[in-house]
């Protein structure tokens, strides 16, 4: 491909509406979760407006209810920024594995960085790299389920079932599952993906959460090595 | 600024600059062959790595085994049959639900 063609998509790439599609039922999921924070944010005494906030700035499910269920339980601010913060830390090799599928000026790079959260970038994934417009399109219908479900829980209290009870909690793994499937054609992928969950496996009972995943990142070292 | 606010700006600022982190650092350089093809094997790490978490993992750490589990078994098979994304979805909150119905 020519450098001048960067910004022109071959025919047949994945466009934003493709991205929009397939974050659309995980966005419908996200929303429904997104209720559950703003109503447990709001019982944990953050207010109504914080968690909006929150849901806006931080955009990490399992962060923001880590932080929120830790202030409500009175864990005080320290406990709650580095548990949130813990939790976070996968977002420094998914954001630089993205890092060669953005374009335009830095500010805008790190705008589009901030789209980056395990399900996007799950969706995203195309021939072992970033497609952007995949990452913009889910990201985005993520953001609109995950903020728009914040605010109704935070504003007007539990008018949706518990995730739980309709199953959603387990849609997010088998996402997960599915992506994978299509990801461990070659070897060395299967050979990451296994180690992957070991490293998971095997910290999982002696660490706090959110270490297992930044240390599963390791696996990735295979693709690395060679003979 | 009370205590909410604190947490809410102090976890904003660190998740928007861990998230950026990489684009700023990296920018358009392309990486060496090494570590390109390191991050080309990070998906199948990440994404292993996160059906366990997801699946098995406690609201405090540790394990704890559910109705999750049986809604990706259930995807397990979707997925074997070539199923497309949103039916293992739907299948697996499906069969979690009715799991937990079932008590």
């Amino acid at each position: 491909m020519p450098p001048s063609a960067g910004s022109q998509r071959p025919p047949g790439a994945p466009g934003y509406l493709d991205g929009l599609r397939a974050g659309a039922p995980i966005g419908i999921a996200a929303f429904a979760f997104g209720v559950s924070f703003g109503v447990l944010a709001r019982s944990a005494g953050m207010g109504q407006l914080a968690p909006v906030v929150m849901s806006l700035t931080t955009f990490a499910g399992s962060a923001q209810f880590a932080a929120a269920s830790i202030l409500g339980a009175g864990g005080g601010v320290a406990t709650a920024v580095a548990a949130a913060v813990l939790l976070n830390l996968r977002y420094g090799p998914m954001g630089l594995s993205a890092a060669a599928a953005l374009r335009g000026p830095w500010w805008l790079r790190a705008l589009t960085a901030q789209l980056v959260v395990d399900e996007s970038w799950a969706i995203a994934q195309r021939d072992g790299r970033i497609d952007r417009h995949l990452l913009v399109g889910a990201g985005l219908a993520l953001a609109a389920g995950w903020v728009g479900g914040t605010a109704v829980g935070a504003l007007a209290g539990d008018l949706v079932a518990d995730p739980a009870s309709l199953g959603l909690d387990a849609a997010f793994p088998a996402l997960f599952l599915a992506l994978l499937a299509g990801q461990v054609g070659a070897r060395s992928r299967l050979l990451a993906a296994v180690g992957g969950a070991a490293i998971a496996l095997a910290l999982m009972p002696v660490s706090g959460p959110g270490v297992p995943i930044v240390a599963a990142s390791l696996a990735c070292l295979v693709g690395a090595w060679r003979p | 600024m009370t205590a909410a606010w604190a947490a809410v700006a102090l976890v904003g600022l660190a998740t928007m600059a861990i998230k950026a982190a990489g684009t700023l650092l990296v920018g358009g350089r392309t990486l060496p062959p090494r570590v390109q093809a390191a991050m080309e094997h990070l998906a199948p790490a990440l994404l292993a790595a996160l059906v366990v978490t997801q699946a098995l993992g406690g609201e405090r750490g540790g394990f704890a085994v559910d109705a999750r589990l049986a809604g990706l078994a259930a995807a397990a098979v979707a997925v074997a049959f070539r199923a497309p994304l949103l039916l293992v979805v739907t299948v697996a909150a499906a069969t979690a639900a009715i799991a937990r119905a079932l008590g």
